[in-house]
């Protein structure tokens, strides 16, 4: 009688654990939904507002007072040229360090030191980067509120991006691969560009992917270092028709970029405005989104396609 | 032929040589970077500290530094700080937590691999773009409820915020359950535990060094988080821990200051790093404590 009662106690519990699995999975997935939901809102909302305003005349008119006639060619423009400077800074030396720290580097404290260093960069804000930006670059080295500046204060900010994809890429590449580099004579440098930086290739591709797309949507350390005036002209040509043909004079040209331009609109008020930037917030949504996405595709390449 | 053999060795060599220096150079340049930034906040918020006595930083009730009769109670802006990360904790914590239970325990590899990079993308949003968000769409939605809500408020930017940094609680969290060892999950089964006990009784606490790394990396988001609050939480200082009410955080005052003329080494100038100087010391608290946590993690496991 009484293992008849226990038998059915138990077959009770199991039933309520089982709905209460249920139930949680159905929650679960009715959160996730939800979740993803507020991207697809966000899209949604910045497409219902912008979309009608972009067109050429948006893409290739200077800021205005006038709503309807404002556009982001000043903002665009300067968006390509910080991230020029930003990738130059950022890409060489994160690789670099990435190297160094996965295949050079000694266990000592002093590694430590700068791993610990690295996990802490990666996490302080990005207003600080602006701030240091301002003290050293503007007034220290005498930049001025330059592209230089901007795109050296990004580069530093999406520097522990490519380190650590550097590393992470490096670390999935079998130590054979470098035995048997070592083993015919290689150097370690060698090993490292004929056969470790080809392995990683799309590994740190994808980390460059989404550091830039980081970059492109910063604004608050632009701010900060003074970046959000009116700019109604655009930085002198890269590109001139006397010899040496490039010219570096853009660097030091004050700038806007297309964050900074719909913080400009956002902060304004009436609905033109907002319109605006409504608009600029679907393009940069577009590139940044784009770009996660590229990365996220490109991971998965890489994934499928080494196997070792 | 051996003699080029020998030439073509020590090339190699040289090279090697180089190739290790330049590489150092790009290890060291991340801690230059710390110092970079450590250093200008120590030297350009220096002349503040100075000429503030401590007593007033803790005893002043508002934060007035630019005005002609200064205050400079910093409590006013870490109020701002406190309810916007607390009210988006609330958001991110219960929902990061659970959609981090469900796509470890619950959810098909299939629905995993695809859900997860979607998520992520939540953090990959230009901040700007919430920001914009929380202002002209989310805080009109809330004053339907709410109808004395004002035009910024701490509530709405907190909310936006809590959804950005929902990423970061899941995907780490799943991270670290996932890589809770599958025996310890059978023996439970074996007890008879249902999924939902299994995860909450043996998972999540086999997990829980690597969630709190998630948590704790999450606040330090949410702490130095700009653009969002600067929009939609108001750019006014105010001591008040109701989130109804708008006002600024400590990287709200950097934008608000930083958008007008700021001439170098004005009182202006010097208030906004030591904003920043007490901003770095709070997230540099958060990531060690999150690094600290994590590496735990990755050696119990």
């Amino acid at each position: 009688m009484r293992s008849e009662h226990f038998l059915e106690n138990q077959k009770q519990t199991a039933s309520r654990r089982k709905a209460i699995d249920l139930w949680f999975g159905r929650l679960g997935f009715v959160l996730m939904l939800g979740t993803l939901g507020v991207l697809a809102v966000l899209l949604l909302n910045l497409a219902v507002n912008g979309l009608s305003r972009i067109d050429w005349h948006f893409l290739t008119s200077f800021p205005s007072r006038k709503a309807a006639e404002a556009g982001v060619l000043s903002a665009w423009v300067g968006t390509t040229l910080l991230m020029l400077v930003t990738a130059s800074l950022a890409i060489p030396l994160g690789v670099a360090a990435g190297v160094y720290l996965e295949e050079y580097a000694p266990k000592n404290r002093w590694t430590d030191f700068i791993e610990i260093n690295i996990a802490n960069l990666a996490g302080v804000p990005s207003i600080l980067y602006g701030l240091m930006a301002l003290g050293l670059f503007v007034y220290k080295f005498k930049f001025g509120q330059s592209i230089l500046a901007g795109g050296m204060a990004l580069g530093c900010l999406v520097l522990p991006i490519v380190i650590v994809a550097t590393r992470e890429s490096l670390r999935t590449i079998p130590s054979s691969i470098r035995e048997a580099a070592f083993a015919l004579g290689a150097t370690r440098w060698q090993a490292v560009w004929h056969h470790l930086l080809r392995y990683s290739t799309g590994g740190i591709a994808t980390g460059v992917i989404l550091a830039m797309s980081r970059a492109i949507g910063e604004s608050s350390p632009l701010i900060t270092i003074g970046a959000l005036t009116f700019i109604a002209f655009l930085p002198p040509a890269p590109l001139i028709a006397q010899p040496p043909f490039v010219s570096f004079e853009w660097l030091f040209s004050p700038f806007t970029a297309l964050p900074i331009q719909m913080f400009n609109w956002v902060s304004r008020p009436g609905e033109e405005f907002q319109a605006n930037a409504a608009a600029a917030g679907l393009i940069l949504m577009v590139i940044t989104l784009g770009m996660n996405g590229v990365a996220i595709l490109l991971r998965r390449h890489v994934q499928r396609n080494i196997k070792w | 032929m051996l003699f080029s053999k020998v030439a073509s060795r020590r090339w190699d060599k040289g090279v090697e040589w180089a190739m290790v220096w330049i590489l150092r150079f790009g290890g060291w340049i991340s801690v230059l970077v710390t110092f970079g930034i450590v250093i200008t906040l120590v030297t350009e918020s220096g002349p503040f500290f100075a000429k503030v006595p401590f007593q007033r930083l803790v005893s002043d009730r508002m934060w007035t530094p630019l005005f002609a009769d200064p205050q400079y109670g910093i409590s006013a802006l870490l109020a701002g700080t406190l309810v916007t990360t607390g009210v988006a904790l609330l958001v991110a914590v219960p929902l990061g937590t659970i959609l981090a239970i469900f796509l470890s325990e619950f959810a098909s590899v299939r629905l995993r691999e695809v859900v997860k990079p979607m998520l992520e993308l939540l953090s990959a949003v230009p901040t700007v773009v919430y920001g914009y968000f929380a202002l002209l769409t989310l805080t009109p939605l809330l004053q339907i409820v709410l109808p004395d809500l004002p035009q910024f408020s701490m509530l709405s930017a907190g909310l936006i915020m809590g959804i950005m940094i929902i990423p970061y609680v899941t995907s780490l969290g799943e991270d670290s359950m996932r890589s809770v060892p599958m025996l310890l999950r059978e023996g439970a089964y074996a007890l008879g535990d249902g999924k939902l006990g299994v995860a909450l009784r043996v998972v999540f606490p086999g997990a829980f060094s690597g969630l709190a790394a998630a948590y704790v990396l999450a606040i330090s988001r949410a702490v130095g988080e700009t653009m969002i609050v600067a929009i939609a939480a108001g750019l006014q200082p105010k001591l008040t821990m109701n989130p109804l009410d708008s006002a600024a955080t400590v990287t709200a005052f950097i934008v608000q200051v930083s958008l007008g003329d700021l001439p170098h080494g004005s009182i202006g100038y010097q208030s906004i790093f030591a904003a920043g100087a007490v901003l770095f010391l709070m997230t540099l608290g958060f990531n060690l404590a999150g690094h600290a946590l994590r590496r735990r993690f990755h050696h119990a496991v």
